[in-house]
C-alpha cells in the first residue's frame, strides 16, 4: 500500500527541485521507497541540513496536506493522537437533564465531542496526506508506543469508538536529532533516511537557487571554505542553512569577493560558538589581517 | 557468483549481522521490496535502497557501505582499462592520478584506484592459495601524498590568484587524496574477495563503527574519530539521565495542586498535578590512570564526563602515573584541545616521578592522603585503569576508604573480562572491594555511563 506520489526516482529528484528542494540520490531514493512501500520515513541528520524542509516539500510537490506533530518532552496521548472534549460533554450532559444514563452515555462518545490532534487527523483524512513528526527524539519513551500503532499499520484505537483504520495511508516523516536513541521497535517499522551534508556540487547549487542574485564565483568561494569549516574540529559545524544564510549576508554586505576582513567580521554567521570561531580563524589563517591592521 | 539475488542479499544481510549492524528477517524483505522496487540496473540507486532498508543508524553507514562495495561490486576482476594492450607504467598512471585529483574527477580516481590495485597490489600468485591484493602495498608504492605539492601546481596553474580561497586549496587536495587511499582499500578487499572468498574478507577487512573500537588496539585516526563523537553522545546520555531523574519522581500525586486544576472542570478532577522533588545534582570524581594505552581511554572517558557536566554539581579529575594529581583545571571545555589533552597532563601535573609505569598502590596512596576531602556521601567515584600494578601492593585498604567516604565506587577496565588478574593485573582483587565493570568500547562506556552514574 503506497501513496503513489511518484512514479520514479528521477520523477522524485525533478518534482523535489521543482518545489526548490535538491534532492542527492539517496533522499530521492528512499523518498521514492517511502512512497512505494508505504512505510514512514525516519530521517535523521545534523540539524539545518533540511530534514523538515524535506517533509514540507513532498507535501508541496504532491498536492497533498502537511500535518505536523511538533514533539516536546512530555507530550502525551492528549496532545498527539485525540482528547474528548470534556468541557464539551459536560455541557451536553447539563443540556439534555431529562435523559437517561443510556443515552446520555452513547450521546457523549460521539464523534462530536472527539477533538482530533495531528496522529488521528493524519490518519483519518481522506484527501492525500503528508504527517510529519518532528523531533520525534524530544517526545518520551510512552509516545513511542503509541506511534508503533499509527505508523506500522496506520490505524488508532480510541476504546469508545473502536478502531480507526486509514482509507488512504499518509506518507509519513519522521525527523529526529537522535539527542536520544528511538527504539528498535519504531526504527523497524521504518525506513531509515540519514541525511549528512551535502557534497560541495550539490550544496553550491542549493546555495545559487536559495540565493538569487549571487555571482557564481562567490557561491563557488562560500562552498569551498564551509567545506573547509566542516573538516574541522569544531563544536558545531555549519550546516546548510548556515551556508544559506552566510551566502545571504555576503550579499546583504555588497561583498563581491571573500577576504579576510570580510570573512573574519561575518563568521559569526556561520559559528555559533566563541571558541569555534577562535579555532577557525587560526584554521583559516585570518590572524595575519588581525596583526597587519 | 552462486547463487541469485536472494541469495546474495541473504549472505549480505549475515554480514552486516556480523559487523553489529543488527538487521532482522523483517528488514532483508524490506531490502527485496525495495530491490524490486528500483530494479538491479543503477548502482547507486540499489545502495541507496538497501541502505534505506538496512541501516537502522547514522553511525552505521560506512560499515555498511563496506560491505555492500564487498557482496556488490562494480565488477569482476581486473578493472577494464588494465586488460588494454599497452601496460602503463608507475610514473604515467602517478602522471594520470596528479591530473584526476587537480580536475577532482571521481570517475576519473576510482578507475584509477582499480588500475593502480591492479598494477601495484598483487602480491603471491594471482590465483595461488598464499597470493592477494594488499591495500598497503599498493599505497606504499603509488604514495599518492607526495602528489600533492605537483597538483597544487596545476590547480593553481602557476602563480597564486592572490584570492581568498587559495589558502584552501592544499587541504582540498590533502582530502581528495585521502578520498582516493579509501578508493583503493575498496578496490583492494573487492580484488581479494575474489581470491579469497567475500565472507572472509567481510570478517576481517571492514573496519567496525566507530562505538563497536576496543579502546585498547584503537589507532589515532579511530581514536580522533571516537572524540567527534563526545559532543553527540554526551547530549543523548544527558537526556538519558534526565529521563530517569523524570522517571523517579513519577506517581506521587500533589493533592493540593490537584484540587485546585480540578476547580476549572466544575470539582472534578480530571487532571492530577504530581508532585515536583528538586533534584539534588551528584558530585564527580574521576580518577584516571594515565600511563600507556590505557589513557587514550582514560582522556576519552574524562571529556565524556566533562562534557556532562551540567548534569553534575560538581566534577574533580584526579589522574595518576605513578604519582597522583588533579587536573579539573586542565579538563575545562573552552581550554581544553582533545587532541594535546594527555600530552598536556603529563608536562603540566605532576604524574610521573619514576620511571612512567604505572603505580596504582602509590598513587591511591596519595590520592587519600591529600583529596580525601573531595569525596563526600553524594559523590560517586569512578576509577578508570587497567589495574595493573606492575608487580606493586595494590593497596586495598587506600580503595576501601574511598569507598567508605563515597556513595558509590565504581571501577571502569578496558581490558576484556578474561584478561583480568593475568600477570600483573590486580583487577580479581580490587573487583572484591569495589564493583568493577569491563568498558572496552565506546558503546560500553555509554550504557555504564547512563547506567551507573546517579541521578
Amino acid at each position: 500500500m503506497g501513496t503513489g506520489f511518484f512514479t520514479s526516482v528521477d520523477d522524485v529528484s525533478a518534482k523535489l527541485a521543482g518545489a526548490g528542494y535538491l534532492a542527492s540520490t539517496a533522499v530521492a531514493t528512499t523518498v521514492f521507497l517511502a512512497d512505494r512501500l508505504g512505510k514512514p520515513l525516519l530521517v535523521e541528520g545534523p540539524a539545518g541540513v533540511g530534514k523538515t524542509e524535506l517533509a514540507k516539500a513532498v507535501a508541496q510537490v504532491s498536492g497533498s496536506r502537511l500535518v505536523r506533530l511538533q514533539c516536546y518532552e512530555g507530550i502525551d496521548e492528549a496532545r498527539a493522537l485525540y482528547e474528548w472534549n470534556h468541557a464539551k460533554q459536560l455541557l451536553r450532559i447539563t443540556a439534555g437533564r431529562d435523559e437517561t444514563w443510556e443515552q446520555a452515555r452513547t450521546d457523549i462518545f460521539g464523534e462530536e465531542f472527539l477533538l482530533r490532534r495531528p496522529l488521528l487527523t493524519a490518519i483519518s483524512s481522506d484527501e492525500p496526506t503528508v504527517l510529519l513528526i518532528d523531533e520525534t527524539d524530544k517526545a518520551d519513551m510512552e509516545v513511542e508506543g503509541l506511534l508503533l500503532e499509527v505508523l506500522g499499520d496506520f490505524q488508532v484505537t480510541v476504546p469508545e469508538l473502536g478502531t480507526i483504520t486509514a482509507t488512504r495511508a499518509p506518507f509519513a516523516v519522521l525527523t529526529s536529532n537522535a539527542t536520544r536513541e528511538l527504539s528498535e521497535a519504531l526504527r523497524r517499522r521504518c525506513l531509515f533516511l540519514h541525511i549528512d551534508f551535502p557534497d560541495e556540487d550539490l550544496e553550491r547549487e542549493i546555495v545559487r537557487l536559495k540565493v538569487p542574485g549571487i555571482d557564481a564565483a562567490l557561491a563557488d568561494s562560500v562552498v569551498r571554505v564551509i567545506a573547509a569549516l566542516r573538516a574541522m574540529d569544531l563544536r558545531k559545524l555549519p550546516s546548510v542553512a548556515e551556508t544559506i544564510d552566510w551566502a545571504r549576508t555576503l550579499l546583504a554586505l555588497g561583498a563581491a569577493t571573500l577576504d579576510e576582513r570580510v570573512v573574519r567580521e561575518s563568521l559569526g554567521v556561520v559559528l555559533k560558538h566563541q571558541d569555534d570561531i577562535a579555532k577557525a580563524g587560526a584554521g583559516l589563517q585570518l590572524e595575519q589581517v588581525l596583526d597587519a591592521s | 557468483m552462486t547463487g541469485g539475488v536472494p541469495e546474495r542479499l541473504a549472505a549480505f544481510v549475515k554480514a552486516l549481522r556480523a559487523q553489529g549492524i543488527p538487521a532482522g528477517p523483517a528488514e532483508t524483505v524490506d531490502a527485496a521490496a525495495a530491490l524490486e522496487v528500483l530494479g538491479l540496473d543503477d548502482r547507486a540507486l540499489v545502495r541507496e535502497g538497501l541502505a534505506a532498508a538496512l541501516v537502522r543508524r547514522g553511525g552505521q553507514r560506512a560499515v555498511f557501505d563496506a560491505a555492500f562495495d564487498l557482496y556488490f561490486p562494480a565488477g569482476i576482476g581486473a578493472p577494464e582499462r588494465a586488460r588494454e594492450d599497452q601496460p602503463m607504467t608507475l610514473e604515467e598512471l602517478r602522471e594520470e592520478l596528479a591530473a584526476a585529483l587537480a580536475d577532482g574527477d571521481r570517475q576519473a580516481l576510482s578507475q584509477l584506484a582499480g588500475l593502480a590495485v591492479d598494477m601495484l597490489g598483487q602480491y603471491g600468485s594471482a590465483s595461488g592459495p598464499g597470493g592477494g591484493f594488499s591495500a598497503h602495498q599498493t599505497l606504499e608504492r603509488l604514495q599518492p601524498q607526495t602528489l600533492i605539492a605537483r597538483v597544487l601546481a596545476a590547480v593553481r596553474g602557476g602563480g597564486a590568484r592572490g584570492e581568498f580561497t587559495d589558502r584552501l586549496d592544499r587541504d582540498e587536495i590533502r582530502r581528495r587524496v585521502e578520498g582516493f587511499r579509501g578508493q583503493v582499500r575498496t578496490e583492494a578487499r573487492r580484488r581479494a574477495a575474489e581470491v579469497r572468498g567475500r565472507e572472509r574478507v567481510a570478517k576481517h577487512a571492514i573496519a567496525p563503527a566507530a562505538d563497536r573500537v576496543d579502546f585498547l588496539i584503537a589507532s589515532r585516526n579511530q581514536l580522533a574519530e571516537l572524540r567527534r563523537t563526545i559532543q553527540p553522545l554526551s547530549r543523548k546520555l544527558a537526556t538519558r539521565l534526565a529521563a530517569r531523574r523524570r522517571r523517579r519522581t513519577r506517581g506521587q500525586v500533589d493533592l493540593r495542586r490537584t484540587l485546585r486544576r480540578s476547580l476549572s472542570t466544575g470539582g472534578v478532577p480530571l487532571r492530577p498535578a504530581y508532585r515536583h522533588r528538586r533534584p539534588g545534582r551528584p558530585e564527580i570524581v574521576l580518577l584516571c590512570d594515565l600511563s600507556g594505552s590505557v589513557a587514550g581511554f582514560a582522556n576519552f572517558t574524562m571529556l565524556l564526563v566533562q562534557a556532562l557536566r551540567d548534569q553534575f554539581s560538581k566534577i574533580r579529575v584526579f589522574a595518576f602515573v605513578d604519582s597522583a594529581d588533579e587536573v579539573t583545571h586542565l579538563v575545562t571545555t573552552g581550554a581544553a584541545d582533545p587532541e594535546h589533552l594527555g600530552a598536556r597532563m603529563l608536562s603540566e601535573a605532576a604524574l610521573v616521578r619514576w620511571d612512567g609505569h604505572s603505580d596504582y598502590g602509590g598513587s591511591l596512596r596519595q590520592f587519600t592522603e591529600n583529596w580525601l576531602d573531595a569525596v563526600g556521601p553524594r559523590t560517586s567515584v569512578l576509577i578508570l585503569g587497567d589495574a595493573r600494578t606492575n608487580g606493586g601492593d595494590p593497596n586495598l585498604d587506600a580503595v576501601r576508604a574511598i569507598k567508605a567516604r563515597a556513595r558509590h565506587v565504581y571501577w571502569l577496565n578496558p581490558e576484556r573480562r578474561s584478561l583480568w588478574s593475568t600477570g600483573d593485573s590486580a583487577a580479581l582483587e580490587y573487583a572484591d572491594v569495589v564493583e568493577m565493570h569491563e568498558c572496552r568500547t565506546v558503546h560500553q562506556l555509554g550504557t555504564l555511563v547512563t547506567r551507573l552514574l546517579p541521578v
